[in-house]
């Protein structure tokens, strides 16, 4: 940005996404530059949430469709996966706020689809009328014409879907990520890993 | 002495420094164990690592899964407290509009400055890179060798505590022995990098970082840092004993509330304030260095950002340690009858020859790390192993298109999961349920990613200057910044992604980074590694440098410059040690020129 550019706009540079102080919608506002770190934050702490009940019944169904309760781990619904989805598309930024259409509209659209089909709620559909529609969206690369912005959607949807779910402890073990907890020592990969990978521990 | 508002400074100090980070630090450390009565002014806020650092929070704890937001550029858990690419109330501009010519100026305002949340990768300048235009012709050598600093780096290095092994490679400085922590052991995808880059002629090896990975040995350094000072060496062992190594968990830019690894709150500060000589003043912003009428240096005017009002300290001698941007523009606003142009700058040069480290990187997916056992990999929360510069002898022998070597640092990917995607949708295709979680789960730890950090030469191009118009919110003239990359740099990184292509193929695996054609599409932005350093070069003559030897500025004796500024040469080895170690040695001549009553 040039000098006559910053002064028009107050900022400094155009540097991807920065809006300082700028209020994107509603009541929303963003945690600022100095945010309380120690606390742990709940969704709702910072900025009023967005989904109603229709909204976070189709959004849990959804996302136990995506990760559902097996041996891995609990259904998404069960972690706050969905409480995480709805502080998401309700945040003050600019990521989440061009998330947030694609995902309330998502939402409505795969009620309505849901009701054109089967005259239900996506969320009161069995199973097989839940992968029914899953399937014909799941591919943006497959899909058809007149489903590819709801697989873009899906695409989306099951990105945030997994992006909080593996945040939770479950997800780590769904997952198998080992870590955050104080050790006496730092041992390396174990003899196991290091067979599979075919290595030997260089550091003795 | 302690932590004050700007009501409660004496009416003189023997030194001001400006700036809290690895520069100021090391300068308040050195002279108030050395005795002298020190004011440090920071514009940001006091930090306390102790009770702010978010240690073990997880991301879901964290609002959007603790992912990055405009507020938050290095996500929720960075250590950094006001700051990032931008700094609310205290703009800067560009003196170009096209994309490859942007700098990007990273600023964090809190006490201990970027301390708080850097790499801690800490290594030595070599022989070579204090004399590189000896050596091809470019840039400018420095008027110091790497003997003159030697010892200061391996004090400096005792004093922080840096882990890693002597590898007796060229131009890669050993340590003497037992200075050096253990290196941590190689994580799996480290290992396997290691063994399929030695193919491609890659050498990888444990990488210098500055955490605790045993306890100092406070009982025995102190007297190697401080011979025959007692009084400093209980203060330096009081405050070695208070830090703990490191526990093999959290990442180290949320910054260590047990002190395992370097920042300057919790290394150089405490034994500081600890001596009864050091005042800190948060909160304020400096505006420019006071001038006497014997043509020193005699005090600060800043303004207390907690009130508004400008205020004044008095000092002996001036230590500027702002960071290379800030200590500029520090220096160019300080302007009188003697120097117009702004202080310390009869040269001209004050500003001039910019620079930050080259960066650019590749990404790829490694089968051979697919469905590998779960273990912790968490580790000393950051690198183990990089590759250092390896081919001087190609360039030596003129086979090489350019000039300046790189080392490349490395990431695997188990770490800790959370707002983001680890199933990326090409290779999740259509999946859900069972599906998808099987595969997240196979895929997890197999993505690795290889980063250039490579030496840029000093240029006409590169430089900062005073915004004609635009002012910050305390109506000081804000920085412009101009800034061109040479065919050096362009031709480097072009061999650092075909480098890293062979690499990722070398193990079986995949590039998944777009490869660009044009270097100028990947080349990251000046600034963005932040690494700036240049500005107010040191050299051998005032005519054609700012400083001498000793950080100190030609034009005003009792003025020196302790961050970056004085840097001749960019070395692609990260900037930080050296800046500590020059401090500490620009530091005790300070203290040697107050003891001959010089201040």
């Amino acid at each position: 940005m040039t000098t006559a550019a910053a002064l028009s706009t107050g900022a400094a540079i155009d540097l991807p996404s920065v809006s300082y102080g700028q209020v994107k919608q509603g009541a929303a506002k963003p945690y600022g530059t100095d945010p309380d770190l120690q606390k742990v934050y709940r969704p709702g702490d910072l900025w009023p949430l967005t989904f109603d009940a229709r909204q976070i019944k189709a959004a849990g169904a959804l996302a136990d469709v995506i990760l559902p309760a097996d041996d891995l781990g609990p259904a998404a619904s069960t972690l706050g996966v969905v409480d995480m989805l709805d502080e998401w598309v309700s945040a003050p930024y600019d990521t989440q706020q061009k998330d947030r259409p694609i995902i309330l509209d998502g939402l409505a659209w795969i009620d309505a689809e849901s009701r054109k089909r089967y005259q239900k709620d996506f969320a009161d559909l069995p199973e097989s009328g839940k992968t029914a529609i899953c399937d014909v969206i799941c591919d943006p690369a497959k899909a058809d014409k007149e489903f590819r912005t709801a697989a873009r959607f899906f695409s989306k949807f099951r990105a945030l879907c997994a992006g909080a779910y593996y945040a939770t402890p479950d997800g780590w073990k769904a997952l198998g990520y080992v870590g955050n907890v104080a050790l006496a020592s730092f041992d390396g990969p174990p003899p196991e890993v290091l067979a599979q990978l075919g290595v030997e521990q260089t550091v003795v | 002495m302690p932590i004050i508002t700007s009501s409660k400074t004496q009416p003189e100090y023997d030194v001001a420094i400006v700036g809290s980070g690895a520069g100021g630090g090391q300068m308040a450390f050195t002279l108030t164990l050395g005795g002298l009565k020190c004011v440090m002014l920071e514009a940001g806020r006091n930090y306390d690592p102790a009770t702010e650092t978010p240690m073990f929070q997880t991301k879901a704890q964290g609002p959007l899964q603790a992912s990055r937001t405009e507020d938050k550029p290095f996500g929720f858990y960075d250590a950094t407290v006001d700051g990032g690419w931008q700094v609310p109330n205290e703009p800067y501009t560009q003196a170009s509009d096209k994309p490859e010519e942007q700098f990007a100026w990273w600023r964090a305002r809190m006490l201990g400055g970027r301390t708080n949340h850097w790499g801690r990768i800490s290594l030595r300048n070599g022989p070579y890179d204090f004399k590189p235009k000896s050596r091809d012709g470019l840039g400018f050598d420095w008027p110091i060798s790497y003997e003159d600093v030697a010892d200061y780096y391996t004090k400096a290095e005792m004093l922080i505590g840096v882990y890693g092994t002597n590898t007796g490679m060229e131009n890669t400085p050993s340590s003497p022995d037992g200075v050096l922590l253990p290196p941590p052991k190689g994580r799996a995808s480290e290992l396997v990098t290691q063994k399929y880059a030695k193919k491609v002629g890659v050498p990888v090896v444990p990488i210098h970082r500055a955490v605790l990975t045993k306890p100092l040995d406070w009982q025995n350094i102190p007297a190697k840092l401080h011979p025959g000072n007692a009084w400093a060496q209980k203060i330096v062992g009081d405050s070695m004993l208070q830090r703990a190594a490191c526990f093999w968990a959290t990442e180290c830019g949320r910054g260590c509330s047990i002190r395992a690894n370097y920042q300057s709150t919790t290394v150089h500060l405490p034994p500081a304030l600890a001596t009864g000589n050091l005042d800190i003043v948060p909160n304020a912003h400096v505006r420019e260095i006071t001038l006497g009428p014997d043509g020193k240096a005699n005090g600060v005017i800043y303004i207390d950002k907690t009130t508004g009002q400008e205020a004044r300290i008095k000092a002996k001698a001036v230590v500027l340690a702002a960071s290379s941007g800030e200590t500029v523009r520090i220096l160019l606003n300080s302007k009188s009858n003697a120097f117009p142009d702004g202080l310390a700058n009869r040269s001209g040069l004050v500003g001039k020859y910019l620079m930050d480290t080259i960066g650019t990187g590749v990404s790829g997916q490694v089968p051979l790390l697919e469905n590998v056992p779960p273990h912790n990999e968490d580790g000393a929360g950051g690198s183990h192993f990089y590759a250092p510069w390896w081919l001087y002898g190609e360039q030596k022998a003129g086979r090489m298109d350019f000039p300046r070597g790189y080392h490349i640092e490395m990431g695997g990917s188990r770490g800790m999961p959370g707002g983001s995607n680890p199933l990326p949708d090409d290779l999740g295709r259509g999946a859900y349920g069972r599906k998808f979680k099987e595969e997240a789960r196979r895929y997890y730890g197999s993505f690795v990613g290889y980063s250039c950090r490579g030496e840029m030469i000093p240029n006409e191009d590169c430089y900062c200057d005073l915004d004609p118009v635009v002012k910050d919110k305390w109506g000081i003239p804000v920085l412009r910044f101009h800034w061109k990359w040479a065919e050096h740099e362009l031709k480097q990184v072009q061999h650092a992604q075909r480098t890293f292509v062979a690499m990722i193929e070398a193990m079986g695996g995949t590039v998944r980074s777009r490869l660009e054609a044009d270097p100028l599409k990947y080349i990251e932005n000046g600034g963005k590694i932040i690494h700036e350093v240049g500005g107010a070069l040191m050299g051998e003559a005032a005519e054609k440098s700012v400083c001498n030897q000793w950080n100190q500025t030609w034009d005003v004796k009792n003025l020196f410059l302790c961050d970056g500024t004085p840097f001749p040469s960019n070395a692609d080895k990260n900037p930080t040690l050296t800046i500590m170690a020059l401090a500490w040695r620009a530091g005790d001549h300070l203290l040697e020129q107050a003891r001959q009553g010089n201040l």
